[in-house]
C-alpha cells in the first residue's frame, strides 16, 4: 500500500470543474498522465511533414475501429450470406451504409500509405537507432499485425479476389518442410478455403488482432515517451537543459503539436474525403473490379494478385525463380566471405556466420525453389527489424551523411517502388529479371549496410537544432 | 489430402472463360445517359429482358423510386410474377436447371458494371459492347455466339430488336507467325431485319446499360454531391487550422 490518502482541499468558491477534476486526480492519475503523455510532454520545436505520420495513423486506426463496428452490425461472415450482406444490405439498404463501407475500404489503404510514410521518416532520420530501438521492434510488430488485419479483413467481402487471394497465401504455408501442408489445413480450418476460414478470419480481424494492435500501439508510445522524440537533425534535445529542466530546443506539445497536427489532419481528411467521395475504387486498386463477382470455387481468375500495399513482397517471392536460386547462392557465399575479410566480428560470430551460411546452401541445393520463395519473402519483411543493428552511421539523420548516401537511399526505395509496381501486373520473363535485380537491390542495401553507412565523409553534426521561425 | 490436391490441380485447368484475355475484341464507349426517362427506359429493358434468366439478388423493386418512378408505377409495370415491391430481384430458375439448360449459372448483375471494369474500358463499355455484339452461329447449342466473350453461353436476348446478323471472319497472314493463316473480324452481316433501325437500337442498349450502371451503385449521385460538400468544408477548415497554427507558432523562436 502507498502512501495514506491526500484528499486536494479546494476553497469553498472555487468552480464545480475544478473541483470535479481534483476529486478524480485524487483518485486517478489523470490530469498526470495528460501532462506525461501529452500536454507537457516536451519535444523538439524542429518537426516537419515526416513526423505527422505517427498521429495520422493513430487516426486511421480509430477510424478503422470506428467504421468497423458499425460495419460488423450488419455484415453476416457466412460463406452463403457474406457478399450480399455487404451488396444489399450495407452499400444500400442501410442509411449511409455506403460510407461506412467506402471510409472502411479507403481507410485500408490509407492506413498502409500513412504507415510506409511513418517507416521513412524512420530511416531518413535514424529514428530506430539507440535508445530507440525498442520503439522500432514495436512498430515491426505493428506492422506486422497490420498485414495480417488486412489480409484476414480481405476475406471477409467474399468476392472472387477475396478467395483466390486467400487461397493462394494460405498455400504458401504448405511450401514450409514437413509441417506445411497440417499447418496451411490448421489456419484454413478445411482442405480449401471455404466457410470455416471465412468464420476464423472474422474473428481474427474484428477483435483478436485488433487487441493486439492496441496493446502494441500503446507499448510503442510508452517506450517512445520513455526516451523521448527523435528529430530532423537526429540530436539529442535533453542534453542542452535550460533553466526550466526542458531542452532548450524543446516545446511542450500542446499547444504547439495539438494545432500542427489539427493542420496536418485536416489536409490528411480532404485527400481522403476527395477519394472516399470521388474515387473509391481508386482505378482497381482499392476496391478491386473482380472482387464485385461472388466467390466462385469453381472458377479461377485469369490474374491474381494481391492488393496492392503486398505487391512489394509479392514481387520478392515472384522473382525466386530456380534460375535465381544460383544467383543467391553465390551471394550468399560472398557475403560470408566479405564477414571474414571485413567485419568486426567476433571469431566466434565468424564461424556462426559460416556454419548458417553452409546450411542454407545445402538447403538451397535440396529443396525446392519455392521453399526459398517464401523465405526470401518473409526475410523482406523482417529484414526491417534489424536495421537499428545494421545502421552503424556515426550520425543519426541523413542530413549529416555524405551526400551520396542519399543516393543509395533513392535506389532503394526505387527498387521498393518498382517491385511493388511490378507485382500489381502478372509476371513476364523480362519483369521477372527487374524484379529480381530490384530483390537483390533491396536486401543489398540492408546486408552491406553495416559497411556503407560508415563510408564518406560525415558532416559536422550541430550543437543546437536547425529551426526556421514560422 | 490427395483429393484435394487434385482437385485443385483440375480445378486451375479449367478455362477462366469468363474473362476476356488481353487481347479482346475492342469496346465501344457507352454513350453518356444520365437523365431519368433513359433510366427509367432502361429498367424497364431489364425487368422484361434481363431477369428471366438473370438475378439482381442486391436490388430491391422499390428502390428504383430513386427514378422518379411512383410505387404504383413499379406495381403495375415491373412486377410480373407475384412479387411484392420490397422484395428483391430474385429469379425463379433453378442454378441445378440453369446448369442443365445453358450449361453455367447466369451470373447475377447487382454489380457487374463493376465487376466488369478493366484497362480496357469500363465496367459500362464492356457491356455496351457486349450486348451489341452477337451474332448467329449454327455450331453453338444456343445458336448464338458473341465476339465479347466467345462461345458464350447466354443467347441474344434483344435479338427481336436487333435483327438477326452474322460474322464475318477474312482470312489473312498471320502477322505473328508467317507463312500461317490468321481469322480476322470483318465486321457483321445482316440476314434478318430487327424492329427497330440500327441507331435506336444503340440508343435502347446505351439506355439499359446505363441502368445496370446505376444499379450497381445507386448511391453514386449522392456520394458525389455530398463529397462536394464535404470539400469545401474540409477546404474552409484546413485554411482555419493553418491560421490557428501560424498564430501559435510564431512565438517559438
Amino acid at each position: 500500500m502507498g502512501a495514506s490518502f491526500k484528499e486536494t482541499k479546494l476553497p469553498a468558491d472555487a468552480p464545480r470543474s475544478q473541483k470535479a477534476l481534483a476529486w478524480v486526480d485524487d483518485r486517478f492519475p489523470l490530469s498526470k498522465l495528460w501532462n506525461d503523455q501529452w500536454g507537457k510532454y516536451y519535444a523538439p520545436k524542429n518537426f516537419n511533414i515526416w513526423y505527422l505520420f505517427g498521429s495520422l495513423a493513430m487516426l486511421v486506426l480509430v477510424l478503422q475501429i470506428v467504421t468497423g463496428i458499425f460495419l460488423t452490425m450488419y455484415y453476416k461472415p457466412d460463406a452463403n450470406l457474406a457478399f450480399y450482406s455487404v451488396e444489399t444490405n450495407i452499400m444500400r439498404d442501410v442509411h449511409w451504409g455506403w460510407l461506412v463501407r467506402y471510409l472502411h475500404s479507403t481507410g485500408a489503404s490509407a492506413f498502409f500509405i500513412v504507415v510506409y510514410l511513418h517507416m521513412t521518416r524512420g530511416l531518413l532520420y535514424g529514428s530506430y537507432r539507440k535508445p530507440r530501438e525498442l520503439i522500432w521492434l514495436f512498430g515491426f510488430a505493428i506492422f506486422l499485425c497490420l498485414m495480417a488485419e488486412a489480409f484476414f479483413g480481405y476475406l471477409l467481402p467474399w468476392g472472387q479476389m477475396s478467395y483466390w487471394g486467400a487461397q493462394v497465401i494460405v498455400n504458401l504455408f504448405s511450401a514450409i518442410p514437413v509441417i506445411g501442408p497440417d499447418l496451411s489445413l490448421w489456419i484454413r480450418g478445411d482442405y480449401v478455403v471455404s466457410d470455416a476460414t471465412l468464420n476464423r478470419f472474422f474473428a481474427f480481424h474484428v477483435i483478436a488482432i485488433p487487441l493486439v494492435l492496441l496493446g502494441l500501439v500503446a507499448a510503442h508510445l510508452i517506450a517512445l515517451h520513455e526516451v523521448g522524440s527523435s528529430n530532423p537533425d537526429g540530436i539529442e534535445v535533453k542534453e542542452n537543459l535550460g533553466p526550466d529542466g526542458h531542452g532548450v530546443d524543446a516545446i511542450p506539445s500542446h499547444p504547439y503539436y495539438t494545432t500542427k497536427d489539427l493542420f496536418g489532419v485536416s489536409c490528411f481528411l480532404l485527400i481522403f474525403s476527395a477519394v472516399v467521395f470521388f474515387a473509391p475504387e481508386m482505378g482497381g486498386f482499392f476496391l478491386e473490379h473482380n472482387n464485385f463477382l461472388p466467390a466462385d470455387s469453381m472458377k479461377t481468375p485469369g490474374e491474381i494478385a494481391p492488393t496492392w500495399y503486398f505487391t512489394p513482397f509479392y514481387s520478392v517471392l515472384r522473382a525466386t525463380t530456380s534460375d535465381f536460386i544460383w544467383v543467391v547462392m553465390a551471394g550468399i557465399a560472398a557475403y560470408v566471405i566479405f564477414i571474414w575479410l571485413r567485419s568486426r566480428l567476433s571469431y566466434k560470430a565468424k564461424i556462426g556466420a559460416t556454419v548458417i551460411g553452409i546450411i542454407v546452401e545445402i538447403g538451397m541445393l535440396t529443396l525446392e525453389a519455392k521453399v526459398w520463395g517464401v523465405v526470401l519473402f518473409g526475410s523482406s519483411v523482417v529484414i526491417l527489424a534489424l536495421l537499428p543493428w545494421l545502421d552503424k552511421s556515426p550520425v543519426k539523420s541523413i542530413r549529416y551523411r555524405p551526400s551520396w548516401h542519399k543516393y543509395v537511399y533513392v535506389v532503394f526505395f526505387l527498387a521498393f517502388l518498382t517491385l511493388g509496381y511490378l507485382g500489381t501486373n502478372p509476371p513476364t520473363p523480362t519483369s521477372t529479371l527487374i524484379a529480381q535485380l530490384c530483390t537483390l537491390l533491396y536486401f543489398s542495401f540492408f546486408l552491406l549496410m553495416p559497411w556503407w553507412s560508415t563510408m564518406g565523409r560525415f558532416k559536422a553534426v550541430p550543437n543546437r537544432l536547425t529551426f526556421t521561425p514560422h | 489430402m490427395i483429393f484435394a490436391k487434385k482437385m485443385l490441380a483440375v480445378l486451375a485447368l479449367l478455362p477462366g472463360f469468363v474473362f476476356a484475355g488481353e487481347e479482346g475484341f475492342p469496346l465501344d464507349r457507352a454513350p453518356e445517359r444520365t437523365d431519368i426517362s433513359s433510366l427509367q427506359n432502361g429498367a424497364k429493358l431489364f425487368v422484361n429482358y434481363c431477369l428471366n434468366c438473370h438475378s439482381a439478388s442486391a436490388m430491391r423493386y422499390n428502390r428504383l423510386q430513386d427514378l422518379g418512378l411512383s410505387e404504383d408505377q413499379i406495381k403495375n409495370n415491373l412486377l410480373f410474377s407475384g412479387e411484392k415491391v420490397g422484395d428483391l430481384m430474385t429469379v425463379a430458375m433453378r442454378p441445378a436447371d440453369a446448369k442443365v439448360w445453358f450449361g453455367t449459372v447466369p451470373p447475377d448483375l447487382s454489380v457487374i458494371a463493376r465487376a466488369r471494369a478493366s484497362g480496357a474500358g469500363s465496367g459500362a463499355d464492356y457491356l455496351y459492347t457486349y450486348l451489341r455484339s452477337f451474332y448467329k452461329d449454327d455450331t453453338r447449342p444456343t445458336g448464338w455466339n458473341n465476339m465479347v466473350v466467345p462461345n458464350v453461353a447466354m443467347p441474344n436476348p434483344l435479338w427481336q430488336l436487333q435483327g438477326i446478323r452474322t460474322a464475318r471472319m477474312v482470312e489473312e497472314e498471320n502477322p505473328h507467325e508467317p507463312g500461317k493463316k490468321a481469322h480476322r473480324f470483318g465486321g457483321f452481316d445482316p440476314v434478318t431485319k430487327g424492329s427497330v433501325t440500327q441507331q435506336e437500337f444503340d440508343t435502347q442498349v446505351a439506355d439499359l446499360v446505363a441502368y445496370m450502371d446505376w444499379m450497381s451503385e445507386p448511391a453514386r449521385e449522392t456520394r458525389k454531391r455530398l463529397g462536394a460538400v464535404v470539400l469545401i468544408f474540409l477546404t474552409m477548415f484546413a485554411f482555419l487550422a493553418w491560421r490557428l497554427n501560424e498564430s501559435y507558432w510564431k512565438d517559438v523562436k
